[in-house]
């Protein structure tokens, strides 16, 4: 895939439909990832805890597939680690493809594969964030920060 | 069927014993019922013990956990008292003569394991633990192999389990108990910092650095195993070069990243690979 300088995809992931957006295959990858590189100690199930959560409406830098991938390899301010030196590029791409899943507005049609545990919330490609998805009292983002 | 043709068959008897033979109906069946219900108790009975005597005692002299991932085995074996432990994978050394409970789990999907000159299959099931003896009579090497379709490399998953005299067995579990050797030549050492710099530690320990990912296999004594990738590869320089070079070339689907080195930097973590004896 892209190599670790830029974080654009190149030509060839469009031609190839996205695959690490919509392969079932690179989801799942993608949630074995989240899982063995300890990525729910901080985010949880997806819903945050320690870092924040993927399914509260706000992507802090985009949900664009650039950035997420951005993210987790080049790290961000407030204790997001970087991965850079601790997975291959083809493997974040594939983590992040299943992160950008976790928070998808529209129910996806491929699915990765299904809990071996209880299931903490709705599965990934009914898009638990618009199930979840609470517009609650509107309060200020804490990292939204005053309005300008 | 045949009761059934004898009865047919025989002849009605008169009418007027009636009174006599209700009574020793009556007593027939009353016989026949209790016969049936103390075979049964008996035959249940006796399956009971004979199941417990097959099964795997309590106190096995050494107990060794196998976990079947896909597509590899990962081998725990429990420290006791003053010992520690020590993890491997795809290989398992017992002691001859002697009993060694096999305690089995899955991660992923459902494995099988079987060394078919050792003892019967038993399924690895994620979520539960089953157990299974193995007794070695005669030292030597015994393949197994993973018995239920696991995936694509459902083929690539064997197991060696290699059967010694007490004594090498001891010398071997000391061996492995060691934390990883420093590296001794200038190849290996560039090759272990390039290890460490590199995706390589994320997921695998050499214990006695700062490597200790655990979704790979455990790489402290890499070089003293017969074989890399379950059963794929002899362990060479050669042959560790290659598979890291390319692993998905060489077992496609499998977990381990083609992880993108420069030719020296291969170079140096296959030979400070070869040297984690």
């Amino acid at each position: 895939m892209s190599n670790g300088i830029s974080g654009t995809p190149p030509e060839s992931y469009f031609a190839l439909g996205k695959p690490y957006e919509a392969d079932a295959y690179n989801l799942s990858q993608g949630k074995r990832l989240y899982a063995w590189f300890g990525c729910g100690i901080c985010h949880g199930d997806g819903r945050g805890g320690i870092g924040p959560s993927f399914l509260d409406g706000w992507w802090l830098y985009g949900p664009e597939m650039v950035s997420i991938v951005a993210s987790i390899r080049d790290g961000r301010p407030h204790g997001m680690p970087a991965f850079r030196d601790r997975m291959t590029i083809e493997q974040i791409w594939q983590l992040a493809g299943y992160v950008q899943t976790i928070g998808s507005y529209t129910p996806k049609v491929v699915a990765p594969s299904r809990n071996d545990e209880k299931q903490s919330r709705p599965a990934e490609n009914r898009g638990p964030a618009i199930i979840l998805f609470d517009v609650g009292p509107a309060a200020v983002h804490p990292d939204q920060g005053p309005s300008p | 069927m045949v009761v059934l043709g004898l009865a047919l068959l025989r002849r009605r008897r008169p009418a007027a014993e009636d009174a006599n033979s209700e009574e020793r109906l009556t007593t027939a069946v009353s016989a026949a019922v209790a016969a049936t219900v103390v075979i049964i108790a008996g035959l249940t009975i006796a399956s009971f013990y004979t199941t417990r005597s097959i099964g795997v005692p309590k106190s096995a002299a050494l107990t060794i956990t196998v976990r079947g991932q896909q597509w590899w085995w990962q081998v725990f074996y429990a420290g006791s008292g003053a010992t520690s432990g020590f993890q491997t994978a795809n290989e398992i050394h017992i002691p001859v003569r002697t009993d060694v409970q096999i305690r089995l789990e899955g991660a992923d999907v459902i494995h099988s394991f079987w060394v078919p000159s050792l003892a019967g299959k038993q399924d690895l099931i994620p979520g539960r633990s089953s157990s299974l003896l193995l007794r070695a009579e005669k030292p030597g090497v015994y393949r197994g192999q993973c018995a239920e379709f696991c995936g694509l490399q459902h083929s690539h998953m064997a197991i060696l389990v290699i059967a010694e005299a007490p004594a090498d067995y001891e010398r071997w579990a000391a061996s492995q108990r060691e934390d990883a050797m420093v590296p001794a030549d200038m190849d290996a050492a560039a090759g272990q910092v390039a290890f460490l710099a590199k995706p390589c530690a994320a997921c695998h320990t050499v214990r006695g650095t700062a490597a200790n990912g655990t979704s790979g296999p455990d790489l402290t004594h890499i070089s003293a195993r017969q074989t890399i990738g379950a059963g794929l590869l002899e362990t060479t320089r050669g042959s560790l070069a290659a598979w890291i070079a390319d692993p998905q070339t060489l077992k496609p689907g499998n977990n381990m990243p083609m992880v993108p080195l420069t030719s020296v930097e291969l170079q140096n973590i296959s030979a400070y690979m070869e040297s984690l004896k």
